[in-house]
């Protein structure tokens, strides 16, 4: 063994290297305020190994982008846990570097003759700048899709390359396909390898010139091996213990949370997510920029940023002025201080507005239900497809833009929101159950904002039979009158009933017939299961069902529903405002007839 | 070490120096063995998927076979999960389908045995031929070549004919193995 590796030794040196390496020494000996430059080596070396090991699963293309980071975080073994070490990791990065700045900083250790090296040192903060908001796309989620979206179009007003740079880095006119195998190619190839080469220089030149030493020297000299390096090892694993303590944070509160980094909703290029913010370390910029009007962004978002740049550069510089050093380190205090204040506001602004909590709320119960709809398979046109065509989440949104002006949903726009105009149709949440059309057919109810009272169908023949002819029926009609409602609710067939439907088959005939003969009077003014020409209120065959809903949010003014004596129900398909697939989207929704539960366990 | 040395230490040093080390090295070691570890686990997932046969699958009518035995390739259409993809109707492979009788169909995969490549049928010599590494297998699918690469025969499949149609039940086979091992 001896033998080989003096043979090793004599070919490569390696004896003196690992010598050089272990026995530096360090004036004044080992110091805990020495440890930042080695866990910022231990957190890239954290990057470079789940980066790879993330690259091995990752897809770079618009349908396949989400989905393969959608399987890295939920089906594959240990996907959540090597996604939540990268994406973690980087956060720390940012603080861990902040940190080490401070201190080169503050400890003067940028002068002469360092700096070089803390040129270097402010070329590894950009580029790790820019793997953060490269790696931010990736995912291909709505969050960096719209977030990334604002860095790439500040790109474009840089003056004279702006609209060719940004036409160069989203690899088109638009985000699609290579803006993805760009910023993964600068992600995980160009930016990287910038990185190392950047560390080899900056390791090289601070073995060169050795470490700052903090004044007064307290110790006699020691060599790095073994006390610096076991402060070092104390500190990294600090490091690894907080990230880890990061992606488990939510089963402490929550048992079934999702855990490591943050998956949103597909990419949808036709829904902004006006709630997208860049990473909490870039929210300064994204506050900065809105004290500057139209036309002069460019000021605030690159002149200043800039600026702020060259003078960090300059350090080394200004610090042989006399005052030089305090002005850098007032600077950098004054910097940080501002970032700071600048991040508290964006957040306090973020917190205190009512639409942007509103939006995140929609976000995450997008994002919850494209996990539900991606477990069972996603087909070749991607994630979006399935969202886009899930009644779940279209329902709600549709009705709150077209119905919720004069309906309602359980009380609200079907979103959970608050419309600011009265009810003045009834509210639909269950419309086709047992439950619905008991109340509609109640005394009480059915004059009231819930059902009628807001149309002007409030004084109409129906509410005046609710009200004055069902008080006076005998106990035997009120039966009658039950299995009438279980007959006509069964018209609908909602999936929630359909197994009540078949136990109650007997009472639905037996409500059928007593629907059809004049007992009830319903085929009085309704058409129900045979043609009738004279019918002035909506037909009640196939009440509530997909085919009778999507008929009247059509054209309710049809002879077949209101006729002539439609309220003021717009004509959605007639008029050509909605197309047969929203249509049919807002009934299934109505009709809680969707292909999975509305909320299933996240992970499998 | 040797600079290290240089005083001669108090054994009480010389133990705390030694455990200093050791620590120095475990705690550094966890640090970098855990993403390790985790990206060891990550990257080993592909061993617990499985595949298997597909059901039977309706490929031609017995029309279309020619009454001599001479074999026809089918492509295999089937649904098909791609990792987070499902695909329905997607091509997952082809076989060899020749009549051995009037209600009789033999069924085999393409695939040479060998190495992987797709086996011609040459009319010529009325034989298979894997272009890759000359394989030659007969009508029947038995090795014709003492010389040929392949470990075994051609693959056969489990076929039905139900009225005038053909049904096949798709697998495929480890290849480079004397015994046929389903791909699972």
């Amino acid at each position: 063994m001896k033998k080989l590796l003096a043979w090793l030794d004599n070919r490569t040196g390696y004896q003196k290297l690992a010598q050089e390496a272990l026995y530096e020494n360090i004036p004044g000996g080992s110091r805990w305020r020495y440890v930042w430059g080695s866990t910022l080596t231990f957190a890239i070396a954290i990057q470079f190994i789940t980066g790879i090991f993330l690259w091995t699963a990752y897809s770079a293309n618009t349908t396949g982008a989400w989905e393969s980071v959608y399987y890295i975080q939920f089906e594959m073994t240990g996907g959540w846990l090597v996604r939540g070490l990268h994406h973690y990791t980087a956060q720390l990065m940012i603080i861990l570097l902040a940190l080490h700045l401070m201190q080169v900083v503050i400890d003067g250790a940028y002068k002469a003759p360092r700096e070089v090296n803390f040129w270097f040192g402010l070329f590894l903060l950009l580029i790790t700048l820019a793997l953060s908001l490269t790696g931010y796309l990736l995912p291909w989620d709505q969050k960096g899709y719209w977030a990334t979206k604002v860095s790439t179009n500040l790109v474009g007003i840089t003056p004279g390359a702006g609209t060719a740079l940004q036409k160069l880095i989203m690899g088109g006119t638009d985000y699609g396909h290579h803006t993805l195998t760009r910023f993964f190619a600068l992600h995980a190839g160009v930016l990287p390898a910038l990185l190392v080469l950047m560390i080899v220089g900056h390791v090289y030149l601070f073995r060169r010139h050795g470490i700052t030493p903090k004044q007064p020297l307290r110790k006699r000299d020691e060599a790095f091996w073994p006390e610096q390096v076991l402060k070092d090892a104390v500190a990294c694993l600090a490091v690894l213990a907080t990230v880890l303590f990061l992606i488990l944070y939510p089963r402490l509160t929550n048992p079934n949370a999702h855990l490591g980094a943050e998956l949103g909703a597909p990419a949808d290029p036709s829904e902004a997510f006006s709630a997208a913010r860049p990473e909490w370390y870039f929210l300064f910029l994204f506050q900065f920029l809105k004290y500057f009007p139209g036309h002069s962004e460019i000021v605030g978002a690159i002149i200043i940023p800039s600026l702020v740049m060259l003078v960090l550069f300059l350090m080394p510089l200004a610090g042989r002025w006399r005052f030089g050093h305090r002005f850098n380190v007032g600077f950098l205090f004054a910097l940080l201080a501002g970032a700071g204040l600048l991040t508290y506001l964006a957040k306090r602004q973020d917190l205190s507005d009512p639409t942007y909590l509103a939006t995140l709320k929609d976000a995450h119960r997008d994002a919850a239900r494209a996990q539900v709809l991606a477990s069972q398979g996603i087909p070749p046109e991607g994630a979006l497809a399935l969202l886009k065509t899930d009644p779940y989440t279209q329902g709600p949104k549709l009705f709150a833009k077209n119905c919720a002006s004069c309906h309602r949903y359980d009380g609200h726009d079907g979103m959970g929101g608050m419309p600011t105009d009265p009810a003045t149709a009834p509210d639909l949440k269950g419309f086709g159950s047992v439950k619905w059309l008991t109340e509609f057919m109640d005394t009480n109810q059915i004059d009231s904002p819930k059902f009628y009272g807001g149309t002007k169908f409030k004084e109409g023949r129906m509410v005046r039979f609710v009200k004055r002819d069902i008080p006076k029926f005998t106990p035997e009609e009120r039966e009658q009158l039950r299995k009438v409602i279980i007959a006509l609710a069964a018209e609908a067939d909602l999936p929630a009933e359909r197994a009540t439907n078949q136990m109650n088959a007997a009472i639905i005939a037996e409500g059928r017939e007593l629907a059809k003969n004049d007992t009830m009077r319903c085929t009085e003014c309704h058409e129900f299961r045979t043609k009738d020409e004279d019918a002035t209120g909506p037909s009640l065959t196939g009440w509530g069902s997909r085919e009778w809903l999507i008929g009247i949010i059509s054209n309710s003014a049809h002879e077949r529903f209101y006729g002539k004596r439609n309220d003021r129900m717009p004509a959605f398909g007639a008029d050509n405002v909605l197309d047969m697939h929203a249509m049919g989207l807002i009934a299934d929704w109505l009709r809680e007839d969707w292909p999975l539960p509305g909320q299933t366990a996240l992970r499998k | 070490m040797a600079k290290m040395e240089q005083v001669a230490p108090q054994e009480g040093q010389e133990r705390r120096g030694f455990f200093k080390r050791l620590l120095a090295v475990v705690l550094g070691s966890v640090a970098i063995f855990t993403p390790l570890a985790a990206g060891l686990a990550f990257v080993l997932d592909p061993l617990k998927r499985k595949s298997g046969a597909s059901d039977k699958l309706r490929i031609t009518n017995l029309d279309a076979l020619p009454a001599d035995g001479r074999p026809v390739k089918f492509p295999i259409m089937a649904s098909r999960v791609d990792a987070w993809n499902k695909l329905p109707n997607t091509p997952v492979g082809a076989i060899y389908l020749r009549k051995v009788g009037e209600k009789q169909v033999q069924a085999f995969n393409v695939v040479c045995p060998h190495a992987g490549c797709f086996v011609d049928y040459r009319g010529d010599m009325n034989s298979f031929f894997c272009p890759c590494h000359n394989s030659a297998f007969g009508l029947n699918g038995e090795i014709t070549d003492k010389k040929s690469p392949s470990p075994r025969g051609l693959d056969s499949l489990e076929v039905e004919v139900r009225g005038n149609e053909v049904w096949v039940r798709f697998q495929n086979f480890q290849t480079g193995k004397a015994q046929k091992v389903p791909v699972a």
